[in-house]
């Protein structure tokens, strides 16, 4: 990991200047305003990070920042986010994302990612609902959540994405609440200074289609229990978990997948052999 | 020639206290101009000019008492490496919380929330100043405190000034949740 010089990198190094749409009071300003101070902490220059994202109100925070950033497909920033990290081991790469682009069109891109375990950090600003395309239920929206788009809730079991980012191989798991953006950005430095793919669920209010989860702030509270590296105990815990513990669940000793090297460097022209026909 | 180094052995730790205290504090006036600069972000993305104009003044203010500190210790430039203050919460005792706005929202409504992180604030260093610890600290606590006060009193009377919000300010007549009425 390339640092600069702590003295000259501060939080606002990383802001783009360009302004953030999104709805006053959402989740998501606090989410970036972390991530920025999570690198500032790192002691990273912006050269030397990059944030990937899919599709979503959430994913817009690559161009709100001043690293290297791709603002790719609906659900598919876990796989462009791999490709880079393998490409480029030497950046520190974010992936950011929503609840519907990870866990619904990209769900199984989240299942393999854990697996696969790269050196990633996925953050994903989970707010239990479709925001930008007008509130409809997403895999962790509640199954009696009632709305003109579903009638009487979907009736569904939400997913836990904790739990399966455990049952997968994620070796770092964390939840945190936009609502405390300083320790947000402890956590966030912490899943980056953590070996192989971290996942933090940062619980970060719709107020426009959710405007209930403003109560989040009096429900959420410091997990009672200290961070394990023991999957059998994380599950054990995560399994009765209600959605409201913060902090780290689990931190893992996998060691994380390296490509292997290569020796000779590739030409275009060597790279079209395996194709010729 | 004893007693005299005892005095300084005991003050440069007392120094060193009342300037890390100093920082903190400066940390937390900071945190509160970020704020209201990114309310004020927000809420001129969304074309509410009134309220934004209201959070850039609020942060200008704020900025102003984080250099008024940075004088009065002598910083010949800004602390790079701050610590983030929490008081009863997960904050610094002057953010706004930042779940708290609406695009509709009214100025009586943003000092409503200044109010509150004046009085917070002015509790917070009241509170330091009940504390044990070197009395410099306890001293600049609770000039501390009466600072904030003074800031709540300012902007009480701005409240004074500015019209109380209608029932159903916040309807709009072309929402933007499909879930609504």
């Amino acid at each position: 990991m390339s640092t600069a010089s702590a003295a000259a990198i501060t939080p606002q190094s990383f802001k783009s200047g360009v302004k953030p749409v999104w709805c006053p009071g959402c989740g998501d300003y606090s989410v970036l305003s972390s991530i920025t101070k999570a690198l500032a902490a790192l002691g990273l220059a912006p050269e030397n990070a990059a944030i990937v994202s899919g599709i979503g109100c959430s994913s817009r925070i690559p161009a709100y920042t001043s690293c290297y950033g791709f603002h790719g497909v609906h659900g598919r920033a876990l796989p462009a986010a791999t490709g880079l990290k393998i490409a480029r081991p030497d950046l520190t790469v974010i992936v950011a994302g929503g609840d519907g682009d990870g866990y619904s069109i990209g769900g199984n891109h989240f299942l393999h990612a854990c697996r696969r375990n790269v050196d990633l950090t996925y953050v994903v600003m989970d707010n239990h609902v479709y925001g930008m395309t007008k509130g409809q239920p997403s895999p962790t929206t509640e199954p009696d959540w009632d709305s003109k788009l579903a009638p009487g809730g979907t009736g569904l079991r939400e997913f836990h994405p904790l739990v399966i980012a455990l049952a997968s191989g994620a070796n770092f798991i964390a939840r945190a609440f936009s609502g405390d953006p300083n320790g947000t950005a402890d956590l966030i430095a912490q899943a980056v200074r953590h070996p192989g793919f971290s996942f933090i669920e940062v619980l970060s209010p719709c107020v426009t289609y959710r405007p209930e989860q403003r109560g989040w702030k009096d429900a959420v509270r410091p997990a009672s229990v200290a961070v394990t590296d023991d999957p059998a105990r994380a599950a054990r815990r995560l399994m009765t978990d209600d959605g409201f513990n913060l902090g780290v669940l689990y931190a893992g000793r996998r060691a994380p997948y390296r490509a292997a090297p290569q020796h000779e460097p590739q030409s275009p022209a060597s790279l079209e052999l395996d194709f010729a026909l | 020639m004893t007693a005299p180094r005892k005095r300084r052995q005991a003050s440069k730790p007392a120094a060193a206290a009342l300037a890390e205290f100093m920082r903190r504090a400066y940390a937390m006036e900071l945190e509160a101009a970020e704020r209201y600069a990114d309310f004020a972000a927000q809420m001129e993305m969304h074309n509410n000019r009134e309220v934004a104009e209201l959070f850039r003044s609020l942060a200008q203010i704020e900025h102003r008492h984080a250099t008024s500190i940075r004088k009065q210790m002598g910083w010949k430039s800004a602390p790079q490496v701050l610590t983030a203050v929490r008081w009863l919460g997960r904050e610094g005792p002057e953010s706004g919380a930042p779940g708290e706005l609406h695009y509709l929202m009214q100025p009586y409504h943003a000092l409503e929330i200044a109010l509150a992180n004046e009085q917070r604030a002015a509790r917070f260093f009241a509170a330091f100043a009940r504390r044990s610890g070197p009395a410099a600290i306890r001293a600049a606590a609770a000039a501390m405190a009466r600072e904030e006060r003074a800031h709540a009193r300012l902007v009480r009377q701005w409240l004074a000034r500015v019209p109380r919000p209608d029932p159903g300010w916040d309807r709009d007549p072309d929402p933007p949740n499909y879930n609504g009425e």
